[in-house]
């Protein structure tokens, strides 16, 4: 038996390094999951007035945060307009770091899927919420808390397994 | 003596006036820059910056990285020491955003203490399997006996007697 010791630990230490190998160092755990959202007051990119986060309080709703000038944005920008109207919550839009006429060029030539959009001109609101890459995406519920957050463009499957679920079980806490 | 006392009085004004002054200037730039030096201020950035990481270039710390990411950070970074806010205070808020990812030696929780202490459980385990082996395998020592000259003058006697 104790012949195998070093075989067992051989074992043990293959399979945590395999496991580790197998995870992605992209993927940071974000430790806003299960806290309030930033609370914030930004300018609307159409220049129609500012935006502020209690308006949306009691409802759930999906930040996008995206650019311009992000090259992922481009393969995800298709997706939120096949699912915006699917959400049944305000989809908002959050120009990060983006210069106004830029995103405004982009939302006019490929369409914008957003219910508003935010122009977070300086990236502090960005910072707020933990961004580090764009395009990235929250679910926040009716009480405010982030329920998810998704880094890297959203597709429809993002769409189907992580962001309607994460809505749905919004609502139904919202609603007790 | 008038004269003299007019002096030391005009005198005693020029140095209020003038200690006024650079107590005014000194509170300005307190207020401008909280009692520190820019040369200060830039100095904890960049001690503290590089125990940071940076979240965009994994393996480059905060103070050297150029990501526009990094550069909004220290931004922050900056901004929070000159309102005068301490390093772990600083610390706490980009953990609260990103997370302990951000720094590079993890704090020590439930978490993390397979990563602290592991490597050295790991060491010592090995020291110990080593040890034991060695101790196993080496067979006692068999002390050589000095040869007692008497022994051996005896020894030479039997051999010459036998040889005769």
């Amino acid at each position: 038996m104790k012949r195998f010791v070093p075989l067992i630990i051989f074992v043990a230490l293959a399979a945590l390094l395999s496991y580790g190998l197998r995870l992605n160092p992209r993927d940071i755990p974000s430790p806003l999951i299960g806290k309030p959202a930033p609370v914030f007051t930004l300018d609307r990119l159409d220049n129609s007035g500012q935006f502020s986060t209690a308006s949306l309080n009691g409802q759930p709703w999906v930040l996008n945060v995206w650019a311009s000038w992000c090259t992922a944005c481009v393969v995800e920008h298709p997706v939120l307009n096949a699912w915006k109207d699917k959400l049944g919550a305000p989809l908002v839009g959050l120009a990060y770091k983006d210069a106004d006429d830029d995103a405004k060029k982009w939302l006019a030539g490929r369409g914008n899927p957003y219910s508003q959009v935010l122009a977070d001109r300086d990236g502090r609101v960005g910072i707020d919420f933990g961004v580090y890459g764009v395009p990235e995406t929250f679910v926040i519920d009716g009480k405010g808390i982030i329920r998810l957050k998704h880094t890297g463009p959203v597709t429809d499957e993002v769409f189907k397994d992580k962001i309607i679920p994460a809505l749905q079980s919004a609502r139904v806490a919202g609603a007790q | 003596m008038m004269s003299v006392f007019k002096l030391l009085a005009v005198m005693g004004l020029l140095l209020m006036s003038l200690h006024a002054n650079t107590a005014a200037s000194a509170s300005a730039e307190s207020a401008l820059s909280n009692t520190l030096s820019d040369e200060a201020v830039e100095e904890r950035l960049m001690l503290l910056s590089s125990e940071l990481r940076c979240l965009v270039c994994q393996n480059e710390s905060l103070a050297s990285s150029r990501a526009p990411l990094a550069e909004d950070l220290r931004r922050e970074v900056r901004e929070q020491i000159r309102s005068g806010k301490s390093n772990p205070q600083i610390v706490s808020y980009l953990t609260d955003r990103y997370g302990d990812f951000v720094t590079y030696r993890p704090p020590w929780s439930g978490k993390t203490l397979l990563l602290w202490l592991g490597p050295l459980a790991l060491l010592i385990l090995a020291v110990g399997m080593f040890m034991r082996g060695i101790l196993r395998k080496t067979p006692k020592a068999i002390p050589i006996a000095e040869p007692d000259a008497a022994e051996l003058a005896q020894l030479r006697r039997e051999f010459s007697e036998n040889e005769s």
